[in-house]
């Protein structure tokens, strides 16, 4: 089926049947329990979920396989927006005009930066497109204010044109966005006992285009060409003496990759008509590098895990307070539950960094292939012990 | 290779699902079953504290999160009561609001648009706040203001004083206490005449965004109206950190007064290199070289030391104001936390008790209704004397304080001391003021 190997048709098959049953699989905790803090099912945190999963997919296209590794991807999904935000405001509320634009505004960013800075590998490499992101965040903060909107970001007005759909709905708000009049921020919730799961349509809408970008993806990595970007990050001077040009190849990777970061960044401002000049910042940027290596550069799944990850702490851990640190330690005595909340209160809320840091430190240390690695780990002991049970003498077939 | 078969089991077992598929919607409660967003139905009501705990303004953030503690714990009636005891509407009785204990939950707006809109909005998703506010910049403010108006809940505004947040990015459920630019303009200038004279020569350094343009506008217009001559205005980028090279321009341009645009650490660092060049000490066009800093806060003056010493600016509230709101504040935040609280904590704590007011004289917390009960209310007793929160845009307007770095400072909190107490009628403008032109109000939203 897919016209795909028979692992990857498994994966593809894991990874849509996990994004769309993501509803259910986040929201693990009965409502209004202790643990309903680490629920992660509402639209905003799933689309994100998905949304930075398309952008570390993209990401790991260029850098999983080339290991050209940008540092400037941020500025092609801030371009995005701001393309599906002027589409928006300009043409109608609709999301595939917006989409679309925005794919092909960042493909031709990217085509451009990627012109320039590929003339140079390694470190070289990367410090251009970061200077490039740079200049780009600089350009939308303030110097391009009147297309931009500068600090306080692009937003919709009641006095947008919308050629092709309304200024204002008939009780004089901004119209949202939607496909067709499914509005993007439409949900269901599904009440099962003292659980509530809640489908939203942005979500679905999102999940789609990632499953679609991954299989996408997918085909890219076991194509002739992406054996090419493979052959490029292994020996690219031994291509050179052969006689082959590599540039095209890699100029391809690089606006390939910038264009899922345009989708990510369309879909972004679908769900949330907004662009903001921080989307393009270099921690942005950093972000993604860190979302692929924490995930596992290279690999398919990674990049994906890894954003759900790092997307997971920003909005889950830094909201927990020390008023919920306390409901949580009130059985305890009190000196003790003070010092427990003491210990801990770091961590969380503002300490979210902290954190997130640690286990980065860790997993680069301990799982250098990032979380995959990990699984990777667990599966083989769990294979080792089943075949130590089988074959007393310990010798092991390699799996697969 | 693909292989398409098509089995009668398969078909039957597709067809199955399908079924089950389009019976789904049946089972699910669609959210219009609630009169409005985030309707609270228990015996609790939940707002959200949205303020930068990280990143540049995570000082004023803090303070910020101190004060709504204060606020929700008065509301409760626990402690003193603070303000709600001088507060003109006894409409509060200290039992929650509407007989609903008051919750909260917390998030990081990190003073960026994107992450403060991220976690507006898993406070209305997931925590099913009634409310938000917070926040310490404009570009914040301006954004989750907008996605307020979107998801249909309240917006309460904490510390934005760019025009463009009741100006032309203004939204009908999105209210703001501070006062703004043009007020800093408008209270400045006639002090600033008294003190320096009208035939001054301006040299304005603002900071690359928003909040920089709308200030130096401000500034620029009401000196000018008094007879001052702006000589140049330059634009420094925000990251900057050592001014020293936009210093040195100045002294060269035969301006005899530095307006500095600035905002927290870009003020500090701008203020101290202008200090340390000998600014001060230089006398050109036969007058004393002055330096002005419209927007003042505490925590900029305890930055800056001794370098804030006799430099004029303006404040929404100051500690030592001697009315009883601010003195009843200033006793139930200090013994709560030992220290006076800033003027972030004052609007976000005077937000929260005008939000929670304007449900209880409503008689519901749906958005609209909120919002006919905030529009054009006059009150008082909540430290600025005699306010209003006009309908046409939102905007409270209530005296504005201009301060001077004081001389002799007694404490690390006593670094400023109020110069003029300007009368509300000098800062008032209308509506459709160009400084605040474009953009539109829109009708309030209730949400689904």
């Amino acid at each position: 089926m897919f016209k795909l190997e028979k692992t990857d048709q498994t994966l593809l098959i894991v990874v849509g049947i996990l994004t769309l049953f993501a509803p259910f699989i986040l929201n693990p905790f009965p409502e209004g329990s202790a643990m309903a803090q680490f629920n992660a099912g509402y639209p905003d945190l799933m689309q994100r979920f998905v949304i930075f999963g398309i952008f570390a997919i993209g990401f790991n296209i260029l850098f999983g396989l080339t290991g050209y590794l940008s540092f400037g991807h941020a500025a092609f999904l801030g371009v995005g927006s701001y393309a599906a935000v002027w589409m928006f405001k300009l043409l109608s509320m609709n999301v595939i005009p917006a989409i679309i634009l925005s794919v092909v505004v960042a493909g031709l960013f990217s085509l451009l930066i990627g012109f320039i800075s590929l003339r140079r590998s390694g470190i070289y490499f990367s410090i251009l497109t970061l200077a490039f992101a740079q200049m780009m965040f600089a350009l939308a903060y303030s110097v391009l204010t009147p297309i931009t909107g500068g600090e306080t970001g692009l937003q919709l007005a009641l006095d947008d044109p919308r050629i092709f759909g309304a200024s204002q709905t008939p009780e004089g708000n901004i119209p949202v966005p939607g496909l067709f009049g499914l509005e993007m921020r439409d949900s269901f919730d599904l009440v099962m006992g003292s659980w509530v799961f809640t489908f939203n349509i942005g979500y679905y809408f999102c999940a789609m285009v990632m499953i679609a970008s991954f299989y996408l993806a997918i085909r890219i990595f076991r194509s002739p060409f992406g054996l090419m970007l493979r052959a490029v990050k292994s020996n690219q001077q031994r291509m050179n003496y052969t006689g082959l040009n590599t540039r095209p190849y890699t100029l391809a990777a690089f606006v390939i990759s910038g264009m899922y970061a345009g989708l990510a960044g369309g879909l972004m401002a679908s769900m949330d008509p907004l662009a903001g000049a921080e989307r393009m910042q270099w921690t942005a940027s950093g972000e993604v590098v860190l979302m692929t290596i924490l995930g596992g550069a290279g690999t398919l799944i990674g990049p994906v895990l890894g954003a759900g990850f790092i997307k997971y702490f920003e909005n889950i851990f830094s909201k927990i307070n020390s008023t919920i640190l306390h409901e949580w330690f009130a059985f305890l005595p009190d000196g003790l539950e003070d010092f427990i909340v003491a210990i801990l209160y770091p961590f969380i809320g503002k300490g979210w960094h902290l954190t997130l840091g640690i286990l980065f430190m860790m997993v680069v240390i301990f799982l250098p292939g990032g979380l995959v690695e990990g699984g990777q780990r667990i599966r083989s002991w769990l294979q080792k012990r089943k075949s130590e049970k089988n074959t007393p003498n310990g010798s092991t077939e390699p799996a697969e | 290779m693909s292989k398409t078969d098509v089995s009668r089991r398969g078909l039957l077992k597709t067809g199955a699902i399908a079924g089950a598929g389009v019976a789904m919607p049946t089972i699910f409660t669609a959210q219009s079953a609630h009169a409005f967003t985030n309707e609270p139905t228990g015996g609790t009501v939940t707002l959200g504290f949205n303020v930068p705990q990280t990143g540049p303004y995570a000082d004023e953030g803090a303070d910020e999160l101190r004060a709504y503690q204060l606020a929700v714990e008065h509301l409760n009636g626990g402690g003193d009561g603070g303000m709600m005891n001088t507060f003109s509407s006894k409409a509060l009785q200290g039992n929650g609001i509407l007989g609903k204990k008051v919750e909260y939950v917390t998030g990081d707006t990190q003073t960026k648009s994107d992450a403060a809109r991220a976690s507006a909005k898993s406070m209305i998703e997931k925590d099913g706040a009634v409310m938000i506010t917070g926040g310490s910049s404009s570009g914040v403010a301006v954004a989750v203001q907008a996605l307020c108006q979107e998801a249909g809940v309240i917006f309460m505004a904490g510390l934005t004083h760019s025009n463009d947040t009741t100006g032309k990015d203004k939204r009908a459920n999105g209210f703001r206490h501070f006062f703004n630019s043009y007020m800093s303009g408008a209270a400045l200038a006639p002090v600033l005449a008294n003190a320096y004279g009208t035939d001054r020569k301006a040299y304005h350094l603002t900071a690359d965004y928003n909040w920089g343009y709308t200030t130096e506008e401000a500034v620029r217009s009401s000196t000018e109206a008094m007879g001052w001559e702006t000589v140049a205005a330059v634009k420094t980028p925000l990251t900057q950190t050592d001014f020293s090279s936009y210093i040195a321009p100045v002294l060269q341009s035969g301006a005899d007064t530095l307006v500095l645009n600035h905002y927290g650490g870009n003020m500090v660092n701008s203020l101290t290199n202008a200090v340390q060049f000998g600014l001060r000490d230089k006398l050109v066009n036969g007058k004393d070289f002055q330096i002005v800093v419209p927007l003042y806060s505490r925590l900029m003056a305890k930055g800056a030391g001794a370098n804030v010493k006799g430099i004029f600016g303006s404040t929404n509230w100051h500690w030592s104001l001697q009315d009883e709101g601010s003195k009843a504040f200033v006793k139930s935040f200090g013994t709560k936390y030992g220290f006076p609280p800033s003027q972030a904590a004052h609007t976000c704590y005077v937000q929260t008790l005008l939000y929670a007011d304007a449900v209880e004289r409503a008689g519901s917390f749906a958005p609209c209704a909120v919002v006919e009960a905030l529009e054009d209310y006059e009150f008082d007793g909540l430290g600025n004397g005699k306010t209003l929160y006009r309908g046409d845009d939102h905007q409270c307007f209530k005296d504005v304080l201009v301060v001077k770095g004081k001389e002799n400072p007694t404490s690390e909190f006593d670094l400023l001391e109020i110069v003029e107490v300007t009368p509300v009628a000098q800062v008032t403008y209308a509506p459709d003021h160009p400084q605040f032109s474009g953009g539109a109000l829109g009708t309030c939203n209730n949400g689904a």
